[in-house]
């Protein structure tokens, strides 16, 4: 079934040439800007292997083509907000947004569900008609009284807008500041209309931006008096999905790091009002929270890194050059981990690099993992042969750059006709997307595995995940089921 | 170190072992500022109370896990029961992605839409450019027979009206004049997902309906409704149709684009009911619906057509399926056949069988209306009591349904009904009133852990077991499958609440 792997630039760009042909002219020209063929570095920088900032990104979708983004609002509930574990987090208009993601992105935490911790609940306005035509800030008000009678351990409120809120003119700003007066709780309002940029990532950046303007600047909150230590960090722009912040966190606190705060898997409010006092930001997914790290560095005068623990080869180097940032105790401690987990690691690749080696994989993600994960393929000897992202802006395709060789395919924001398209002529061993491009892949008999969800697997962070990473990757790929697929009574061509 | 690669712990054992809980329990103590354990149980106690229960029944404007959608979900489904069909959603993009991932996590099929995308300067100045230029586009790339078009609540709000826009969609040559684009306003502000279903039913019937004359003729068209075990219904609905040999058509048919063959292509679209098959549906003596609450306007709009009309809460159980079949029979003049007469007789052989362990069973059950109604009345069938019956999107006009509907039972004898109601009501009702069963879908499972009461996933969406819905709930024959998973829930625990009476035959 497989053929041979179209991986040279010139049989990709053909191909490129091959989709755009289906278009009609004008979204045409505006998606040839999106896709592209990694090119070789005109001038060398260290690190960097290929030129993958050539496709324009952070534009609008063409419309009508099944673009696979999302919405601000699901950059902002979906993503940083709605992890926050001791806040109630309103899905504030109509009942379907809150209805679809809830309970969707798997951020793992700690508590009791309904008491003390909301992080799996659906909690929402429900607007009807008449919120629509006399406005909802009255119903928004009540709403925070009852939320604050019934859940009364409840650590603060935030109010997510979905569409209609902006469309409307509620004023939610004004609601939030009475009633954290009334309640003398953390009332957060978020401007993240569904309609508001051209994805998920300006939804992040509100949701930054309200982290700043309501939390970390009104007032010290749990930061007050907190006397930091020398080795205090914060683990930011980790969504503990499948337990990813806490696989990362183990191996922080091993090399001799307090991780004062995880934004925002497993958070609590009073960690992130109390992130601004750590010495370090270490920042996983650069894409969703970038903002805040440059906030607090000007702000606050806390540095930022960013780093990456997919997969042994990029763990080490992330753990030295976080431990470069601290005294010879640490980097001692840093040396100390690598060593002690390496058994672990050549293990795993023992028993799974002979099953994997030579794959091909094509990515299509978010903002981080389309390049975040690559070395992780790479060790387990799987090539990666195109990545693309749903919500990356240029600063991500350069550094995509670091991981991604020359001649690679590149997509941004690609519609499920190109997705569709470009599987079905590379053919690759493997692919790693989202649910709405599962089930299609699969069926043209070819492995999946989600990558945004960890296909309800995970932790894949961390040495601890990179085990589970390296399994479900062999029994995606090695399942009998892909050999089934042709009837033996039809002889196939 | 807990993790070795001959025993690789995934997230479900590796967060148990005692670094990992350590690790959290040191987060916890140290920065999270967590309310103190006694305290949380204290209040953990109180959610379960009257006095809590009370006041979570008084609140009147937050809704907490309500179980229900919003109104372009249900016209997506409506529009795949169609050949070649692709929605097309006027609006923002990320209501079409989060369509899209639901359908597909509950069906595990590929679900296609598309979105008109429209963004700050939609919202502005309308999103006519956006609708021009998608059509176009989705004609293009994915090859339709038709577009059906419904609306995200941001376009409602901004008043765009899809009949013009589609109309100079078509003067700029997006699709041909002659293309069919239905469509159907779908505001999520309104009613649920039912309310999509059935307006968008109406949308694509009057697309082709409305100008055409009618000649009346002797077929049965059959609306199924908002429906997650589609594919294995429609299937076992059209055998029963083949047995009595009735020749009907089914506005739309989902069963095939939802159940999709692994055999090495992609089919974006299956099956579905044909655009000669609508047509000549307006010729059709009587339009049926099985799901009364999904269909209202569109039966109202087959009567003014001169259609008789039927409709019935969903035809899962004994009487159900009787009535619809017995309704078929007198609209067709075709008797029911033996081979029905059988299949009932298992079914109610199998019932008796079991009846020691049905009998008295009380149940909670959610949903949509219909499938509430429904579910309600096999319970009962089966000598099984309804203690809470629950509809966030039912209405005061489903309420009395039920009331009667348990009045005329013995065994809906106490059973209360809760109109409008979502599952963090249901929690207090039943930490305080409980019942033995709990019927309803994945979002059941909270329930299930907090009440510690048996889910029994019947209804969509079902995320976490996969492909109970590629067999049929309809007809004598689900009604067998329903009945089997009921047992099987009740005969586990049993054996799992069992020590002495650990018996081998039961």
């Amino acid at each position: 079934m497989a053929k041979d792997i179209a991986d040279s630039a010139e049989a990709n760009q053909k191909l490129i040439e091959e989709v755009l042909a289906a278009y009609p002219d004008k979204a045409k020209k505006k998606r040839a800007k999106h896709l592209a063929v990694a090119q070789p570095m005109t001038e060398a920088e260290p690190g960097i292997q290929s030129k993958c900032d050539t496709v324009k990104s952070n534009i609008k979708s063409v419309p009508g083509v099944m673009t696979i983004r999302g919405c601000a609002y699901a950059g902002s509930k979906g993503v940083v907000w709605g992890p926050v574990k001791d806040m109630l987090h309103i899905s504030h208009g109509p009942v379907g947004c809150g209805h679809y993601s809830w309970s969707q992105r798997r951020n793992y935490y700690t508590g009791t569900t309904g008491i003390d911790s909301f992080v799996t609940m659906q909690v929402t306005t429900d607007f009807q008609e008449n919120d629509i035509v006399f406005g909802g800030d009255k119903k928004l008000e009540k709403t925070i009284d009852e939320l604050n009678e019934l859940f009364p351990l409840n650590k603060g409120i935030s109010i997510q807008s979905e569409c209609p809120i902006g469309l409307i003119g509620d004023d939610i700003e004004a609601v939030s500041k009475k009633k954290a007066k009334d309640i003398d709780k953390r009332i957060v309002p978020v401007r993240c209309e569904g309609f508001r940029g051209v994805s998920q990532s300006l939804g992040h950046h509100i949701a930054n931006d309200m982290i700043r303007d309501w939390v970390l600047e009104a007032g010290e909150g749990a930061r007050a008096g907190y006397v930091a230590g020398a080795y205090d960090v914060n683990i930011i722009g980790d969504y503990n999905i499948g337990g990813d912040a806490w696989s990362s966190r183990i191996l922080l606190e091993e090399i001799g790091l307090n991780v004062i705060a995880q934004w925002s898997g497993d958070a609590t409010i009073a960690e992130i009002e109390r992130a601004p006092a750590a010495k370090l930001n270490l920042i996983h997914c650069y894409r969703s929270m970038s903002y805040i790290c440059r906030h607090m560095e000007e702000k606050h005068g806390v540095p930022w890194m960013e780093y990456n623990f997919f997969g042994p080869s990029q763990i080490a180097a992330s753990l030295r050059a976080i431990a470069a940032k601290f005294d010879a105790t640490i980097q001692a401690n840093a040396e100390a981990v690598i060593a002690k987990y390496q058994p672990l690691v050549d293990a795993v690749n023992a028993k799974y690099r002979p099953r994997l080696e030579g794959k091909t994989v094509m990515l299509y993600v978010g903002g981080l993992r389309p390049r975040h994960v690559v070395d992780a393929y790479h060790d387990l000897g799987m090539e990666i042969v195109g990545t693309g992202y749903e919500f990356a802006h240029n600063d991500d395709y350069k550094r995509t750059g670091h991981y991604i060789k020359e001649g690679t395919l590149i997509y941004d924001d690609v519609s499920g006709y190109e997705l569709e398209k470009f599987i079905e002529s590379v053919r690759p061993d493997l692919v790693g997307s989202g649910i709405k491009e599962k089930y299609n892949t699969q069926k043209m008999g070819i492995p999946f595995r989600q990558m945004h969800s960890w296909d309800y697997s995970g932790p894949y962070h961390g040495y601890d995940g990179y085990a589970i990473f390296a399994r479900d990757m062999d029994l995606a790929i090695n399942n009998p089921v892909w050999g089934m697929f042709d009837a033996p009574w039809k002889k196939s061509a | 170190m807990p993790q070795s690669a001959e025993n690789i712990l995934d997230h479900k054992d590796l967060f148990k072992e005692p670094e990992y809980q350590a690790m959290l329990e040191k987060k916890r103590a140290t920065y999270e500022n967590a309310t103190p354990a006694e305290k949380v149980e204290e209040v953990a106690d109180w959610t379960k109370s009257w006095d809590y229960r009370e006041k979570n029944l008084a609140r009147s404007c937050v809704t907490i896990n309500p179980a229900k959608a919003c109104q372009p979900l249900g016209a997506v489904f409506a529009a795949a029961g169609y050949d070649s069909t692709m929605s097309f959603v006027h609006g923002s993009q990320g209501c079409v992605a989060y369509y899209r991932s639901h359908l597909a996590r509950h069906f595990k099929e590929p679900s296609s839409a598309v979105s008109s995308s429209m963004t700050e300067d939609a919202a502005v100045f309308g999103g006519l450019n956006n609708m021009i230029e998608g059509l176009a586009n989705t004609y293009a790339l994915y090859s339709p027979k038709m577009i059906a078009v419904s609306t995200t609540c941001m376009a409602e709000v901004i008043g765009d009206d899809l009949n013009s826009f589609i109309l100079k969609s078509k003067e700029k040559e997006s699709v041909p004049a002659d293309f069919p684009v239905p469509f159907a306003h779908t505001p999520a502000f309104v009613g649920s997902h039912v309310d999509g279903y059935d307006n968008m039913q109406k949308g694509i019937l009057s697309n082709f309906w409305k100008d055409a004359p009618r000649t009346a003729g002797e077929g049965i068209n059959i609306i199924p409704g908002f429906d997650g075990y589609v594919v294995g219904n429609i299937r076992e609905m059209k055998r029963m149709l083949g047995l009595m040999g009735v020749e009907a058509t089914v506005l739309g048919d989902a069963s095939d684009v939802y159940d999709t063959p692994s055999d090495g292509e992609y089919r974006m679209y299956s099956g579905g009911t044909t655009q000669d098959e609508i047509k000549a549906a307006l010729n059709a003596k009587a339009t049926i619906s099985l799901q009364e609450y999904c269909t209202r306007k569109t039966l109202a709009y087959c009567e003014e057509q001169g259609q008789e009309t039927a409709s019935f809460h969903y035809p899962m159980g004994v009487q159900a399926t009787d009535e619809f079949l017995m309704k078929l029979s007198e609209l067709t003049g075709k008797e029911v056949p033996e081979q029905l007469r059988l299949e009932r007789g298992r079914l109610i052989d199998a019932m008796a069988d079991s009846q020691a362990y049905l009998h008295g069973k009380t149940y909670a059950i959610y949903g949509d209306p219909d499938f509430v109604y429904a579910m309600a009345r096999f319970v009962m069938e089966m000598g099984g009591e309804p203690k809470h019956c629950l509809a966030t999107n039912g209405g005061k006009d489903w309420e009395a349904q039920m009331t009667a509907l348990l009045a005329s039972s013995p065994f809906g004898e106490g059973c209360q009904v809760w109109a409008g109601k979502d599952l963090w009501h249901l929690r207090s009702i039943l930490a305080t009133e409980p019942a033995d069963l709990l019927i309803g879908n994945s979002y059941g499972k909270y329930l299930e852990k907090d009440c510690n009461i048996p889910l029994i996933r019947l209804t969509f969406p079902i995320f976490d077991r996969h492909h109970h819905h590629r067999f049929p709930t309809f007809g004598y024959q689900g009604a067998l499958t329903v009945l089997v998973k009921l047992l099987d829930t009740i005969l586990d625990k049993l054996d799992t609440e069992s020590d002495i009476s650990f018996d081998l035959t039961r």
